[in-house]
């Protein structure tokens, strides 16, 4: 019982609950933005499956990794595009365009992928981004290496983080976002389009889905999957619930994520097979049915989140 | 062209006449209204539905010895990669009507449903992956998987000899008969020369997670284990990482790890695709259970060169493989066929 406990002390252990929180993170922001600008985007796992794709590929065909997320969050931001003209202007299904997308991108980049590599026998790799200690910071015991010896990726998701977070409540353009959310004729009135703070919010928001997706491909690992999303897209839809459409509380759902998902295959090991392994698999996804039970009922979501907004329109 | 369009995941349909028409072309055959004599040297039209891309382990084997086939004249291949499983019914049919004589693939997720496809079309020779054993009742429908448990025991005696800590990480992706039965066999093989081994499974419920995967390794490690088991992508890397040993499954990967990947159990399809061939051709393809020709006596198993590991490992240890993989041979040594799920120890 106390090695269960122990695990939670170990440095290491933190440091795979950050890591896998990364993509999370990215995401979820991503997520967060279109949402509180009152766009509903399911595309969200095939866009992390494109932006996985670009960014990945573009290492491959020998551009550098910064320039391979750019690539990645340009692909996020392309289909965030076709995603918000059919939402936004045309005001069709949020639902339907969104499992729309999902399922066009996701093909698409099987398609790309096998047009870029007809003939290969086993999966090409990359170098992807080594850990990057920050000198002392990273020698704090346990929070050091769990913050400060991650990969740059890691370190941008916190940037990501703080910036949405700021741009949201601290600037006339997130204030602009936010009320586009939650009564959109209110910002029709002040002279500013809806259209054009809804379109560019979900652009914004794919963008960043993307990137969280390429975080796999080329920080968590060096190679890409077709499968390799696996559900994490529709992950953080949750934790956007979760963290009651704010940064900071998403912030925390991705990382209690992550850890639930780090503690799991730890404990698993000490069980010696007494429990299922089924059990330990499901447990962060269990949990955190538990945390949203308990923290989503206060939470206020964007008044007009789903509700398409034609001009002149009453 | 044929080879361009048969990487096309999209249209079946087109892309078999665009395959047909290149064959029928390529051959002078007659007009194509007229059914064409089976003459013994036709080369055998062979199709594979798989349901992953053709890189990925497991399919990949199938797919090289399929294409070695095909460069020796015996077969016409196409293939349909990414066929998921609700589409699966659907190109075994396509196939199927288009002529295609020997159909293989993995049928894991769709056992039932490929098993009535296959009655309802009699004349052609079905070879599928299955986790289950043939049925009389469907003649044409015969079974085979990776038995390569004679491989997983020569890597696992390997991995006894080099394994200092006695505690060795697996990572699979779901306990299905074939991932479990080569575990048993790598552990048994461990345990000739490290009895006390501690064995830490793991699976993450997923085929292709490599960053998951990696995460479960990266545990294993964190808890002692010096020696990783790769079942999965995503294993090898951790062990790079962190500087210890993995063994291989399936396909060899040591040229991607230089110095993780000790040693690894190779799966050969080709004793089993060229029986199907030869039983289709010699018209007496039945129900049969295909699992024996990955066996090492069969030529459809063999642990890998040692590589870039040649003369790290101890001499004993590699005396006790020989002997091991003499006697498997000979008949007088059987690796143990265990399916049920592995436990950590």
């Amino acid at each position: 019982m106390m090695e269960a406990f122990d695990i939670l002390l170990t440095a290491s252990f933190w440091v795979a609950a950050i890591r896998i929180a990364s993509p999370l993170i990215f995401a979820t922001m991503g997520e967060l933005i279109c949402e509180r600008a009152g766009v509903l985007n399911l595309g969200i796992e095939g866009i992390m499956v494109a932006g996985a794709f670009a960014g990945w590929v573009t290492v491959y065909a020998g551009g550098d990794l910064w320039f391979g997320v750019l690539v990645a969050a340009l692909a996020g931001a392309a289909f965030g595009l076709l995603h918000a003209t059919l939402t936004v202007p045309l005001g069709l299904s949020q639902h339907v365009v969104g499992i729309g997308i999902t399922l066009l991108a996701t093909s698409l980049t099987y398609f790309t992928y096998r047009i870029v590599l007809p003939e290969v026998t086993s999966p090409p790799k990359i170098e992807a981004f080594q850990p990057l200690p920050i000198p002392v910071l990273s020698d704090i015991p346990v929070v050091g290496p769990a913050l400060f010896a991650q990969t740059p990726l890691t370190y941008l998701a916190f940037v990501v983080v703080a910036l949405t977070a700021w741009i949201l409540y601290r600037t006339p353009l997130g204030l602009a976002v936010r009320a586009a959310g939650e009564n959109p004729a209110a910002v029709e009135a002040q002279g500013i389009s809806v259209a054009v703070i809804r379109i560019g919010a979900v652009m914004a928001g794919s963008a960043l889905m993307a990137i969280g997706g390429a975080f796999l491909t080329m920080s968590a690992f060096n190679s890409f999957f077709f499968e390799m999303i696996n559900g994490r897209g529709w992950i953080c839809i949750a934790l956007v619930v979760f963290g009651s459409w704010r940064p900071g509380k998403a912030l925390l759902g991705a990382i209690l994520f992550a850890a639930f998902d780090a503690y799991q295959i730890r404990l698993q090991q000490l069980t010696g097979g007494a429990i299922p392994y089924q059990i330990f698999l499901m447990m962060p996804y269990v949990l955190s049915i538990l945390a949203l039970i308990l923290v989503a009922r206060r939470a206020t979501y964007p008044k007009a989140l789903m509700i398409p907004y034609q001009k002149g329109e009453r | 062209m044929s080879k361009k369009s048969s990487h096309s995941p999209f249209a079946p349909i087109s892309r078999r006449r665009l395959i047909q028409t290149a064959g029928a072309g390529a051959a002078l055959a007659a007009v194509p209204a007229f059914p064409r004599r089976l003459l013994a040297a036709d080369p055998l039209k062979v199709a594979a539905i798989y349901t992953v891309p053709v890189e990925q382990q497991w399919v990949s084997r199938i797919h090289k010895a399929a294409n070695a086939a095909k460069d020796r004249g015996d077969i016409e291949y196409v293939f349909s990669e990414n066929t998921s499983n609700n589409d699966y019914e659907r190109v075994m049919r396509e196939y199927a009507e288009a002529g295609h004589k020997l159909i293989i693939g993995e049928v894991f997720a769709v056992e039932d449903a490929a098993r009535t496809v296959a009655a309802d079309y009699p004349d052609t020779a079905f070879l599928m992956g299955s986790s289950f054993k043939e049925d009389p009742a469907v003649p044409n429908f015969a079974v085979f998987d990776n038995y390569i448990q004679d491989a997983s025991y020569l890597s696992g005696i390997v991995a006894g000899g080099m394994t200092k800590s006695k505690n060795i990480g697996m990572v699979g992706g779901y306990p299905i008969p074939e991932v479990n039965r080569l575990m048993h066999a790598f552990m048994a093989g461990v345990r000739e020369l490290a009895p006390d081994t501690k064995f830490q499974v793991a699976f993450i419920g997923s085929w292709f997670d490599p960053p998951k995967a990696k995460e479960t390794a990266f545990a294993q490690i964190d808890a002692g284990a010096d020696i990783l088991y790769a079942e999965r992508f995503g294993v090898s890397d951790a062990a790079k990482e962190r500087n210890i040993l993995a063994i291989g499954n399936v396909i060899d990967t040591q040229a991607d790890y230089p110095d993780t990947v000790v040693a690894s159990a190779l799966w050969h399809f080709e004793p089993t695709l060229d029986k199907a061939i030869a039983e289709v051709m010699a018209g007496s393809f039945k129900a049969a259970d295909y699992g024996v020709y990955s066996f090492m006596k069969e030529g459809g198993c063999s642990l890998a060169p040692l590589g870039t590991f040649e003369g790290r490992v101890p001499a004993d240890v590699m005396a006790l493989v020989a002997e091991k993989e003499a006697a498997i041979k000979d008949g007088s040594f059987t690796v143990e066929i265990n399916d049920e799920e592995p436990k950590s120890s």
